[in-house]
């Protein structure tokens, strides 16, 4: 972890911060600009030097230490930090925008009034802001109930399309987190009928109540680590291997594959392993002359049968 | 940065903003410590360099003379009001706001500009992001702006207004040479993307970040970049994905399947029968197909007859069929 401000920026807000905090822990402040204490007090030895010019006794910057406390007396002139910078303004900008643009999230009027007043401060800096777009898709009609659920610590029954058996079901969920991941919220819950945590997507979500029961806890329950991607496929799922013409490329790009490789001829051969058949032999059909299943040969029966039937309905 | 340096230009930036009148670039010699030792030749270097970081960091230094006669050399000196950041009061729910706003991106580059923007806030006033720690939305795990080398150069080159070179995958797998005016980034459906005018193509374009192979290199004049007045980033971006839907298809849906079809629909028929007749909107035949075609047995297409044809298509290939 690095901490968010160089070292002079950091001095140029420390200084302010402590002057508005007399007697702040020196823990805390650490906290607060992400360096350790060892930092923090290198820091302020610095800060005892520098002062007004002249640089006599009263035009230094004066602090005292009391027990783990600290106090500033004498901000030589620094009362308030500097500027946010072009980049600062168009985070903060950018991300209540965002905020705003996705219902469900926040209460629009609240992040209205926050952008307002974070735009007045900015100035010009903000300006940029409007250049960049950051795009949710909103659930608007079920995010308040998910919110109100993980809020109040209660559970929630679930309506839910199963895309890969092409049907809905139902189940009690205790509602564990809401993530968005890439332009899509999910709903992490502890599933009372799979007895263990899994993630829904918003837009397959049919109906949603909720219960007046409370969530329980489940220690068992271990939350997905994110940095992997949202999707790991476990060891004893499926290995399918496909056939990918130019056309169905991104298939490749868009699933996580365990290799991909060239052919020759723009056919591109990717291994992947998937815990959802049904799901598969769809996309197969969907990718019509551009993808085959070359293996398990089951599968790749499987998806020729499915058309078979399926040309039925266009005999005419 | 050494601690020697960090204290001559902290030292410096103290006294430049308590003077009210321009410095002469002696009298800030003689002034902070830290320059008086080395010779005149070697000072104004250290200074020059000094300047520039400061400048860099977003510290506005002004120059100029308090006496027109005295045009000879210019002085230096920094402006409290546009130095300082205005307090910023927030309400508890306002800050509790900004808190969960904060949370949304992290992407490298905004998340680290986001961190510094709080620590700068919360220096401007007690109350203001401290009051909303306890409010904030822990529950929310948001994974927004992906970390594509390309992002950092790109959204330089926006906010810059700056143009862009870059080399350039296209879908079919071709590399390009791109010079673009960039107008804006986007994030949309998990992917950032470029939107701006290609130059040699005399057109707006959409590039996707993951695509852009090696260095984005800046070239041109800052400033130089104009977007247009209307410009609307997430109609561009959109425009890849979705077309308006302008025509109705009728499909032949088994009862209680394609839920992800019904949703879509604006009409559904029943005749009493296993079958539903759905009235779905779309835009183009191909799409309509890719749609539908998964579902199998359970969903027909009657009508437009192309993407009844797009469907055969499709199904007789899976069938292993020759066409």
């Amino acid at each position: 972890m690095s901490a968010p401000l160089d070292r002079l920026p950091r001095l140029l807000a420390l200084v302010p911060y402590l002057l508005k905090r007399p007697g702040i822990r020196v823990s805390e402040v650490a906290e607060v600009f992400e360096v350790t204490e060892a930092q923090l007090r290198q820091d302020l030895e610095l800060l005892w030097v520098c002062g007004l010019p002249g640089h006599g006794p009263g035009d230094l910057i004066d602090l005292e230490f009391e027990g783990d406390t600290i106090t500033l007396f004498e901000p030589a002139g620094v009362t308030q930090p500097l500027r946010l910078t072009v980049a600062e303004a168009l985070a903060l900008v950018v991300g209540l925008r965002t905020l705003a643009a996705t219902p469900g999230l926040a209460d629009r009027d609240v992040v209205d009034r926050t952008l307002a007043k974070v735009e007045a401060a900015a100035g010009a800096a903000a300006e940029a802001a409007s250049r960049v777009a950051v795009t949710v898709e909103s659930e608007e009609q079920f995010l308040p109930v998910v919110r109100q659920g993980l809020e109040s610590g209660r559970r929630l029954h679930l309506t839910y399309y199963v895309p890969g058996r092409d049907e809905t079901t139902e189940r009690d969920v205790d509602p564990l987190r809401l993530l968005l991941v890439d332009g899509r919220t999910y709903l992490e819950a502890w599933c009372l009928l799979a007895e263990d945590v899994r993630l829904f997507r918003l837009d397959r979500v049919v109906d949603l109540a909720l219960l007046d029961a409370p969530v329980e806890s489940h220690p068992q329950a271990e939350p997905r680590d994110l940095s992997q991607g949202l999707f790991r496929a476990a060891p004893d799922d499926q290995l399918v291997t496909l056939a990918l013409r130019p056309t169905a490329h991104w298939v490749a790009d868009y699933h996580p594959c365990e290799s991909v490789e060239d052919a020759g001829d723009g056919t591109l051969v990717a291994r992947l392993r998937t815990s959802d058949a049904g799901w598969l032999r769809r996309l197969v059909l969907r990718l019509g002359d551009a993808a085959r299943v070359l293996e398990p040969p089951d599968l790749a029966e499987q998806v020729q049968t499915d058309a078979l039937a399926a040309l039925t309905g266009y005999a005419d | 940065m050494t601690a020697r340096k960090t204290e001559r230009l902290l030292n410096l930036v103290i006294c430049l903003l308590h003077t009210r009148r321009y410095l002469s670039v002696q009298e800030i010699r003689t002034a902070v410590p830290g320059y008086a030792a080395d010779s005149e030749e070697a000072f104004r270097r250290m200074f020059e360099r000094d300047k520039a970081e400061l400048r860099d960091l977003g510290i506005p230094l002004e120059t100029g003379t308090d006496h027109a006669a005295h045009d000879d050399e210019l002085g230096y000196r920094i402006a409290r009001r546009d130095y300082e950041l205005p307090p910023v009061t927030l309400e508890a729910d306002e800050a509790a706001a900004l808190g969960l706003a904060a949370r949304l991106l992290n992407s490298a580059p905004l998340a680290s500009a986001t961190a510094s923007a709080l620590l700068k806030l919360r220096a401007a006033g007690p109350d203001a992001v401290d009051a909303g720690e306890g409010l904030a939305w822990t529950a929310l795990e948001p994974q927004i702006g992906g970390n594509e080398p390309a992002f950092e150069a790109c959204l330089a080159g926006v906010t810059e207004r700056q143009r862009l070179r870059f080399t350039y995958r296209t879908a079919g797998g071709e590399s390009q040479q791109r010079d673009v005016e960039p107008w804006g980034v986007v994030w949309w459906h998990g992917r950032w993307y470029l939107v701006g005018h290609d130059t040699h193509r005399a057109a707006s374009r959409v590039f996707r970040l993951s695509r852009i192979v090696g260095a984005v290199e800046a070239h041109g004049e800052p400033g130089e970049v104009t977007p247009p007045v209307d410009l609307d980033l997430r109609a561009h971006v959109a425009q890849l994905t979705q077309d308006a839907s302008t025509a109705t298809a009728r499909i032949r849906l088994r009862t209680g399947a394609g839920w992800a079809l019904r949703r879509a629909a604006t009409a559904v028929h029943n005749d009493g029968s296993d079958w539903d007749v759905l009235d779905l909107p779309y835009a183009d035949a191909e799409q309509l197909a890719d749609q539908v075609v998964g579902f199998g047995a359970d969903a027909v297409v009657l009508e437009p007859p192309d993407a009844r044809d797009a469907v055969v298509r499709r199904l007789r290939a899976a069938a292993g069929e020759l066409v």
